[in-house]
């Protein structure tokens, strides 16, 4: 138990995917506009990353391992997120449309969210057990979640500053997530 | 030289760089540039992977069907990451250690599917292999630019050797994720400086 509270809490905090291993920046640049936009997409991340954790493990185990062929699973495994997120969408669509309104356009993106695949390739290379994958992808999604959230708050009061001409649009953006980062970075210090 | 290669050349190292102007491929860019070997190494498996996958992608364009292209394209890309990765796991295991996860994750690296979905997928081969080579050129070059000011500001060092005098306190920040983002916005700061300046003297030019 203790072990997998130690998972959860580094993925989220002290690992931070975005702060401190750069998995999904470009979502994280590109949808963190407002608060609600960066919701949304954190909730469809944490879903499909969860869901696409216990599947790549379940593929690599039973099916890879055995069959010698673990070398293709960086192709089996974008494949299976690719495949995940088409059947989530048409799923929702069909059965739970509230939802689907809700996450709809945020969907498609993530299969090419580097952090999703990030995610299976790590439980792989960390050896973790079926559990403990599970638990990585939900811990992860919600350190994702709750970067984009801090980033999306602070971007709204950056609208209302006046940076210089050469900072304007992303250079400005890079420094505010730095700056975030480092307070991140305080984390590290704590060890478990 | 035509006029078509040329521009294909200035719009992968400068106007359209992937990294500085277009902001593709942040997250390999701020995780691999803590040394310029590691930016080197991650620039050279990019190119190689994005001028294979052009140059394929390109010559099957009249095949692919239209609904299941990008499907197609990230298989054919995953394909030559996955050969990519082996080799440098059984030639440069050095390589392999420090770069880790992001080898195979160049697959979802965003500047190798658009530009098979927006070049690769509507032009000549020759041209998409030329074309896979300057955005290649253009990522290299913007992560070599990274990694030197955080190496030297960081460790200090450049290419491993010492090149700061013995008075320089070494800025562990630079080497920190801190650092990957202020590095990279000093860079395309810069870029824009750089940019608006060509702008200004080129309007002056024409209104004289």
């Amino acid at each position: 138990m203790k072990e997998i509270l130690l998972i959860a809490f580094a993925a989220i905090i002290t690992e931070n995917f975005i702060f401190s291993r750069f998995l999904g920046i470009c979502p994280f640049l590109g949808v963190s506009e407002k608060p609600s936009t960066a919701a949304g997409m954190g909730f469809a991340v944490m879903f499909v990353m969860t869901i696409s954790s216990a599947l790549t493990w379940l593929v690599y185990k039973f099916i890879l391992v055995p069959s010698g062929l673990e070398y293709i699973k960086t192709i089996a495994f974008i494949l299976i997120i690719a495949a995940l997120v088409q059947i989530i969408e048409m799923f929702l669509k069909k059965f739970v449309p509230s939802l689907y309104q809700a996450l709809g356009i945020y969907l498609p993106l993530i299969t090419t969210n580097c952090a999703v695949l990030g995610a299976a390739l790590l439980n792989i290379q960390n050896g973790f057990s079926f559990v403990e994958s599970v638990v990585f992808g939900l811990s992860a999604a919600i350190g994702f979640t709750v970067a984009l959230l801090v980033f999306a708050g602070v971007r709204e009061r950056l609208r209302f500053s006046n940076p210089p001409e050469a900072f304007k649009g992303l250079p400005i953006l890079l420094v505010s997530a730095g700056l975030i980062a480092m307070a991140f970075s305080g984390f590290s210090g704590i060890s478990l | 030289m035509s006029k078509e290669t040329k521009k294909i050349i200035t719009d992968g190292l400068f106007d359209k760089n992937p990294i500085l102007v277009q902001l593709l491929g942040t997250c390999a860019t701020l995780a691999v540039t803590t040394s310029v070997s590691n930016g080197v190494a991650m620039g050279l498996s990019t190119t190689a992977v994005l001028v294979c996958s052009n140059l394929f992608i390109s010559l099957l364009r009249n095949f692919i069907p239209k609904e299941v292209r990008i499907a197609s394209y990230i298989v054919v890309i995953s394909g030559f990451v996955t050969a990519v990765e082996l080799l440098i796991k059984a030639f440069l295991p050095e390589i392999n250690k420090s770069l880790g996860v992001f080898i195979p994750l160049i697959v979802v690296n965003c500047i190798i599917l658009s530009r098979a979905e927006s070049f690769a997928s509507k032009n000549k081969p020759a041209l998409a292999v030329l074309d896979g080579l300057s955005m290649g050129a253009g990522f290299t070059l913007a992560l070599v630019v990274v990694s030197a000011i955080r190496e030297v500001l960081g460790s200090g060092t450049l290419m491993g050797y010492k090149v700061t005098p013995e008075s320089f306190e070494p800025s562990l920040m630079f080497v920190m994720s801190a650092g990957a983002f202020f590095t990279l916005a000093l860079v395309i700061a810069g870029m824009n400086k750089i940019l608006s300046v060509i702008k200004k003297r080129a309007e002056k030019k024409e209104v004289e």
